[in-house]
């Protein structure tokens, strides 16, 4: 296949940031995105300019580092997937891709397709944990967990903090993950000491950063690559609420 | 030198309380002087840098990622392993120290392994309270499936994502140490030298990822937690970033590094697909629970295979091990899928796979149940080839995953520069020549919950530490050559890009120094492999500057050490003629083709020590004495 790339490029932070086009050839429908990027990446270095730069590690699917907007769309198209996990297959030839970075006041671009998600990280900082001390801890199956629960906090807890909520959401709010990780823990009793003093300090932080509100569009919920549900979101308010009282 | 491995005396069950009684400890209200650097911050960074900062101490930890939850042992899959005996079928400390022993083939330390056995279960408890959603029975109690190389069922999961929910709870409570500002984090760090100051680990010099500048940071213990090397192979299922500079650099300033040749092949993997290709990607063994391997009994057979009747396959794992079947440890189920594919078994269109099928399980258990317990990594897969597992059986090949050989350490997890402690993937200690499946997730908790806190309050209770700032003479040598590494790199300018040579290195290390290896080949690749390096440092090409996001310049100084401590691969694996776990040389062999030992001659650990250039290596040895568990001819049949 041979594809035109749309490429958003930006030497740091306070560059003002452009599209530039490369041609993508010899691309086999097995390639991953990456991939195909990684071949464009060689020939720019032979050409002597700099690559493309993008966070990409683990290229299962499961350390969120990857994750750009494919045509506008947060992972491309494709459900249930991360930008690591989308084929070539998914594309024909002749394309033309436009390839850019998450889009967020939260998440202010270090180069390229590359951005900062440290907010994401001081949300979590604050509260995002249950004071479990290493050791002096009882067995594991004195604390019951019918499976449905332990099931339910599982799928919240699948978050794997890559920012695709956030780069969807017309508001560009952070809800999901953080009602990810509150709605985690406050479905299981090892969660519950904290419950009230957890979410007021996410939620906090998280207005803190400048994330945005939710408006319940959905969006977040359709780009996630492991398919949280938004009933997180409203157990998230339903918590945040009822800690206020 | 001289290496001792300070295993404490007594009974195997009492050493480690013992030696936990014995061992020094740091007032409370001291802690906060002492300053300890953790780098790295999977599994062992974390859980270690947490644990000191609830004890008390000054730690600052690094990571090359802008978060922990980004390290690869959010990657894995399977499972954690605890005797906890859940399942009432005879599980017990002991046994799990004796499966681990003998899954390492006989080249693993018995002290650290019974320990390892005996903190285990705390792991799970620990994990439980952080909020860690293992999977439950109906009733509420934790579940338990089974593993390669055991007969009990002691692994505790959480759907196929064990790794990262584990990960997740450590990088919990390390969050909670950075908002308490017990734990001073520093993201987008690369550890690229370890500072030593009168014979002591005293700080690290780190390449600041986004602008580029280099930073001293002095303390008073250093620990490593960066995992394992391979990457050396190119392709593996590590993840991109993961790489040896940080051990590497420490080895070539006196830490000597153990078994570097015993690299762990996963049978499981998704096979490549082509030239393209940048990582493999791995498949649980778990499925080997429930999945079938088969290979057809016609050598070149095209048919597809829903079309080959049942009696003209050949289920060769059960037919050659009847007692674990699908269940026989990865070394044994990596070499004889190898085996099939080179003797004209192989599946697919590049013949360099067998099946793994669900079909039965499909049928006894149903597709829901199916999908329960295995949904996501079926899903990875389907995404991955664009073939459904639930219709036709995956096609899989083994690929590098672990390497149980990294820095040499002793019972207290330091290694051979006090003060500079080693732990997980790492460190060297507790596999032997393979490691079983369920054991990574395992080890590296163990190290950073429940014994560097112990080691490591000991040494700096047991040490005098003269003020060390970082405007010490060490620090500016150590930034010097840093630099001058950097700039060397950056000004070669040559034709081939990293990525490029790094492949052409993988390649000649998969062929030589990979799954099977022999006297001819290892030889071969001693020669090829110095050539490579050499070129790579006349002829590649990185582009752009040192003082920004180099993402070029960042792989090629870890390419840079791989393609040294490749060479030392090949030297250890020369050297050690005999065939032990993942280690298989083709000359030593059983008359059914099993890795045959050497227990007169290489019942040892090879401790390599730099001697101040690559591939001229001199071997120290640590001698194994088994007084628990008997060496014998490992059999699963």
């Amino acid at each position: 296949m041979k594809l035109t790339l749309k490429v958003w490029r930006q030497n740091n932070k306070n560059d003002e940031g452009r599209f530039v086009d490369y041609l993508a050839k010899d691309v086999s429908p097995d390639m991953s995105f990456l991939e195909m990027l990684d071949v464009v990446n060689i020939d720019l270095v032979k050409k002597g300019e700099t690559p493309i730069v993008f966070d990409h590690d683990c290229r299962e699917g499961i350390c969120g580092s990857c994750g750009m907007m494919i045509n506008g769309r947060a992972h491309g198209p494709g459900r249930g997937i991360a930008t690591c996990q989308l084929h070539m297959r998914s594309f024909s030839d002749g394309d033309e891709i436009t390839i850019e970075p998450w889009r967020a006041k939260a998440f202010p671009v270090l180069k390229d397709l590359m951005v900062d998600r440290t907010s994401l990280e001081r949300i979590m900082r604050a509260g995002g944990y249950t004071s479990a001390k290493t050791g002096g801890i009882p067995d594991g199956n004195t604390i019951l967990i019918p499976k449905p629960v332990a099931d339910e906090a599982f799928d919240a807890a699948a978050c794997i903090g890559c920012g695709a909520c956030v780069a969807a959401c017309p508001n560009s709010s952070a809800m999901l993950f953080v009602g990810a990780k509150v709605s985690q823990l406050a479905l299981l009793p090892q969660g519950q000491a904290e419950r009230e003093t957890r979410v007021t300090r996410m939620v906090a932080q998280m207005d803190e950063e400048k994330f945005g509100s939710c408006s319940n569009t959905y969006a977040c919920e359709a780009e996630c690559p492991k398919g949280i549900s938004v009933t997180h979101i409203a157990r998230l308010n339903r918590e945040f609420v009822s800690a206020q009282f | 030198m001289t290496i001792n491995s300070n295993i404490p005396e007594g009974s195997i069950e009492k050493k480690w309380s013992n030696h936990k009684f014995n061992m020094k400890l740091v007032n409370p209200a001291n802690r906060r002087k002492y300053k300890i650097i953790v780098v790295g911050t999977g599994l062992a960074g974390s859980s270690v840098a947490a644990t000191l900062g609830e004890l008390g101490y000054n730690v600052h930890a690094f990571c090359y990622h802008e978060s922990p939850r980004r390290a690869h042992s959010i990657a894995a899959q399977g499972g954690i392993n605890a005797p906890k005996n859940y399942s009432n079928d005879g599980d017990s400390v002991y046994r799990l120290f004796y499966d681990t022993i003998k899954g390492g083939d006989y080249r693993a330390r018995e002290a650290n392994v019974f320990r390892l056995a005996e903190v285990s279960g705390s792991i799970i408890d620990q994990c439980v309270a952080q909020g860690v959603p293992f999977a439950r029975d109906y009733a509420g109690y934790l579940d338990n499936r089974s593993f390669g190389g055991a007969q009990v069922a002691r692994t505790f999961y959480a759907r196929g994502q064990t790794g990262q929910q584990l990960l997740l709870g450590a990088y919990a409570a390390l969050n909670r140490q950075i908002d308490a500002d017990t734990v001073k984090f520093y993201d987008r760090r690369e550890m690229l030298d370890v500072v030593i100051v009168d014979g002591k680990a005293r700080g690290i010099v780190a390449r600041n990822l986004i602008n580029g500048k280099i930073e001293s940071y002095a303390a008073d213990a250093v620990v490593l937690a960066t995992g394992g090397y391979g990457n050396v192979f190119f392709l593996s299922t590590n993840a991109k970033a993961s790489n040896a500079t940080a051990v590497w650099r420490a080895h070539k300033k006196g830490a000597l590094f153990g078994n570097p040749c015993f690299t762990q092949i996963h049978p499981t993997c998704i096979p490549v697909s082509g030239e393209h290709q940048s990582k493999l990607t791995l498949m649980s063994e778990s499925l080997r629970n429930d999945g079938r391997v088969w290979v057809p009994k016609k050598k070149g057979d095209t048919r597809s295979a829903k079309d080959i009747p049942e009696n003209e396959r050949d289920y060769y794992l059960e037919r050659l091990y009847p007692s674990f079947g699908n269940l026989v440890p990865r070394d044994v189920a990596s070499r004889r899928a190898k085996e099939m594919c080179d003797n004209g078994y192989g599946v697919g269109t590049s013949k360099m796979a067998v099946y793994l099928d669900f079909a039965d399980a499909i049928k006894r258990l149903g597709s829901d149940a199916v999908f329960q317990k295995y949904g996501n990594l079926l899903d990875m897969y389907k995404q991955i080839t664009g073939e459904d597992p639930y219709k036709v059986p995956m096609r899989i090949y083994p690929a590098v995953h672990y390497t149980m050989g990294g820095l040499w350490v002793d019972y207290n997890l330091m290694s051979t520069i006090p003060g500079l402690f080693v732990l997980g993937e790492a460190n060297f200690s507790d596999h032997g020549a393979n490691r079983l499946g369920a054991s990574a997730l395992m080890q590296g908790l163990a190290d950073g919950y429940f014994i560097a806190p112990y080691t490591i309050s000991n040494y700096l209770a047991s040490n005098k530490f003269a003020a060390v700032k970082e405007d010490h003479k060490e620090f500016t040598e150590a930034e010097n050559g840093v630099t001058a590494t950097i700039n060397k790199l950056l000004s070669i300018d040559g034709t081939k890009t990293v990525d490029e040579f790094h492949r052409e290195f993988g390649k000649a290390m998969w062929d030589y120094v990979g799954m099977a290896r022999n006297k001819a080949g290892l030889q071969k690749a001693l020669k090829i492999l110095p050539e490579i390096r050499a070129k790579f440092w006349k002829e590649v090409k990185i582009t752009g500057n040192a003082h920004d996001i180099n993402t070029e310049l960042e792989k090629a100084q870890r390419v840079a050490d791989f393609m040294e401590l490749g060479e030392l691969m090949a030297i250890d694996a020369l050297h050690r003629e005999e065939s032990c776990g993942g280690h298989f040389r083709e000359e030593y062999q059983t008359e059914e083709g099993e890795a045959k030992r050497n227990d007169k001659k290489f019942a040892y650990v090879a401790a390599w020590e730099y001697t101040g250039k690559p591939g001229k290596p001199k071997l120290n040895k640590e001698d194994l004495d088994f007084e628990e568990v008997h060496p014998s001819q490992r059999s699963y049949k």
